[in-house]
């Protein structure tokens, strides 16, 4: 992990029409960490990544991805830059065999100009490439798994494809939205390595998360969102400990 | 009371020929090109058929403009997502740009064709692209306008021969020409078409259909590939359009009639969304039968609506659907 910022979100506020979804938030990303982001219910963590992904227009406030501005550019420019993001609600090409999903993602710039496939060549077709980003990500390679349809694959899987729908696009930021929420204690302890083999590889993780301790197992810094405010940043010893943080996940008589 | 049900299961046949074991017998062979080869002979020998009745060539030839309309309604609804109500803007646009190349700037019907065919596609692109942010009824509507809008314009401005159309546009050379263009392009259209799907710029297509929120995640930009699939449908479009006005050797405000855009809609509708030969299928049934109606004078819409409704009804999967469940699985009744 080194000190470069890779990413720094700059006063970025949203509201829908009452609803302050973010007050003047400001945080940075270094390059190659895991940060954490939590918070309950409604602070504000999906529409920051929408925000910071170009998925929505914030109100106001700038985003930098490398000291270069992002927060105009269309969801697909910043996808190309490398800025990546997974949904929380998965929504794979139901109709398609799970490989064939990959298909989109390594059709598009990013994936050509970085792969160097264009169909045929050396690298084999994308075909190939996709099972191999599968078999990365945890299909079996030779099982029927890759090859099965999306929409009967287990939620396990489907997390997965969504993971791997990024990597294909040799992302240098990966937003993951929720992606241990709904998967039983065997599935996420299969997950966490994958994660960690990402951080490896270089990959700037933003972890989005209700998962608390499987989360503080891989982040190195995390922040608390409370009603679209910052209220704690830090290591996870820290964070937990704050005053605010008990307060808003516990009430204030919890406390 | 012993209590049965009936259960489908998929011929031997069909299993097999799914993996790469397809060319292993010859009976396997005719079983997956048997129906393709059937279509494509029987559509090309019915023009030398019908030579014992003249008159039902040219309902062959506006039929196959018909099934070319109703394939690009078929991939821009069922694969893109667009339900596009432009059937008649494409013909309309094809037919009158047909008409300028050939009368006023004279170039033969060889030329005229094509061209009026790549330039109406990207005219067609370029007024649809400002709504093609619109999902469903909307983009419908939108479609559905624009060649109302256009008759419009010609009557009211008196441009392009106004109601009475730019007559004198050259007839094809001959009745075979003028009869297989249309037939071939449209077997081309047809087999492209089911190649086009299954590529991976037609998964990328079919993915705007499925989720354009995570096409976007993908890096990809949705409109480009939405304006690329209406360009596509377009070209087909005005293709049968241009070709309508060598036909009948005028171009006139009829081209932009709303029967270009319903049959196809209708067709689609009766052989089955998203099969493609579902739609050539349903155009080969609907645009004779409203032919042969028109024996019943003004009570065959009546007819043709009842024959309709009755499909729609009764077998709403489409009959392609229906066919392709009964040609690769059989039923038998098993004990509960």
């Amino acid at each position: 992990m080194s000190e470069t910022v890779i990413l720094s979100i700059r006063g970025v506020s949203k509201s829908f029409g009452g609803l302050k979804a973010l007050v003047d938030l400001s945080f940075d990303v270094r390059q190659g960490e895991i940060y954490g982001i939590i918070g309950p219910n409604g602070s504000g963590k999906t529409t920051l990544i929408n925000c910071v992904t170009g998925f929505v227009r914030p109100d106001s406030g700038r985003v930098f991805f490398r000291d270069k501005e992002i927060t105009r550019l269309p969801a697909h420019k910043i996808a190309r830059l490398g800025v990546t993001r997974t949904f929380q609600i998965m929504r794979p090409y139901y109709t398609l065999p799970a490989y064939k999903n990959l298909i989109v993602p390594l059709w598009s710039p990013r994936a050509k100009r970085h792969g160097g496939w264009r169909g045929g060549g050396k690298h084999g077709d994308r075909d190939t490439v996709a099972i191999d980003i599968l078999e990365e990500i945890g299909f079996e390679r030779d099982s029927r798994v890759p090859y099965k349809l999306a929409a009967t694959l287990p939620t396990g899987y489907q997390k997965r494809l969504e993971l791997a729908r990024c990597m294909a696009l040799r992302p240098d930021v990966v937003f993951c939205d929720e992606v241990f929420s709904g998967l039983s204690m065997s599935e996420i302890a299969g997950m966490i390595p994958l994660i960690e083999k990402l951080k490896m590889d270089g990959v700037t993780l933003i972890m989005v998360e209700h998962r608390l301790r499987e989360l503080f197992r891989v982040a190195d810094t995390v922040m608390a969102l409370n009603f679209g405010e910052k209220i704690a940043e830090g290591d996870y010893t820290e964070v937990i400990e704050d005053k605010q943080v008990k307060e808003a996940y516990l009430g204030k008589e919890g406390v | 009371m012993e209590k049965t049900r009936r259960e489908r299961v998929d011929r031997g046949l069909k299993a097999r020929t799914e993996g790469i074991y397809a060319v292993s017998s010859f009976e396997e062979i005719i079983y997956l090109v048997g129906p393709r080869l059937v279509l494509i002979a029987g559509i090309l020998l019915l023009p030398l058929i019908l030579e014992i009745a003249p008159y039902w060539k040219r309902v062959v030839n506006i039929m196959c403009v018909y099934a070319i309309l109703a394939l690009a309604f078929d991939f821009l609804a069922n694969y893109v997502g667009l339900v596009c109500l432009g059937g008649a803007l494409f013909v309309g646009v094809g037919g009158y740009l047909a008409a300028i190349f050939n009368v006023y700037l004279s170039c033969p019907f060889y030329l005229s064709i094509p061209l009026a065919s790549v330039c109406g596609a990207a005219l067609c692109t370029v007024l649809i692209l400002p709504c093609l942010p619109l999902r469903g009824v909307y983009f419908a509507i939108v479609t559905l306008m624009y060649p109302i809008l256009f008759s419009r314009i010609i009557e009211a401005l008196n441009i392009l021969g106004g109601t009475n159309g730019i007559s004198g546009i050259d007839s094809f050379p001959g009745e075979y020409i003028e009869e297989y263009a249309i037939i071939v392009a449209m077997l081309a259209a047809l087999f492209s078409m089911r190649r086009l799907v299954s590529q991976d710029v037609g998964l990328v297509l079919r993915g705007v259909k499925d989720n354009d929120q995570s096409i976007r995640a993908s890096g990809i930009n949705v409109t480009a590939m939405k304006s690329l699939a209406v360009f596509i449908a377009a070209l087909m479009g005005c293709f049968g359009g241009a070709y309508i006005a060598h036909l009948y050797m005028w171009a006139g405000l009829s081209l932009f009639a709303l029967d270009f855009s319903i049959i196809p809609i209708a067709a689609v509708v009766m052989g089955g969304g998203g099969t493609l030969i579902g739609a050539v299928i349903g155009c080969f049934i609907l645009v004779p039968l409203s032919e042969f109606l028109r024996f019943f004078g003004a009570f065959r819409i009546v007819i043709y609506c009842v024959i309709l409704t009755a499909f729609i009804v009764l077998k709403s999967e489409g009959l392609m659907v229906y066919l392709q469940r009964k040609y690769h699985q059989f039923e038998r009744v098993v004990k509960v």
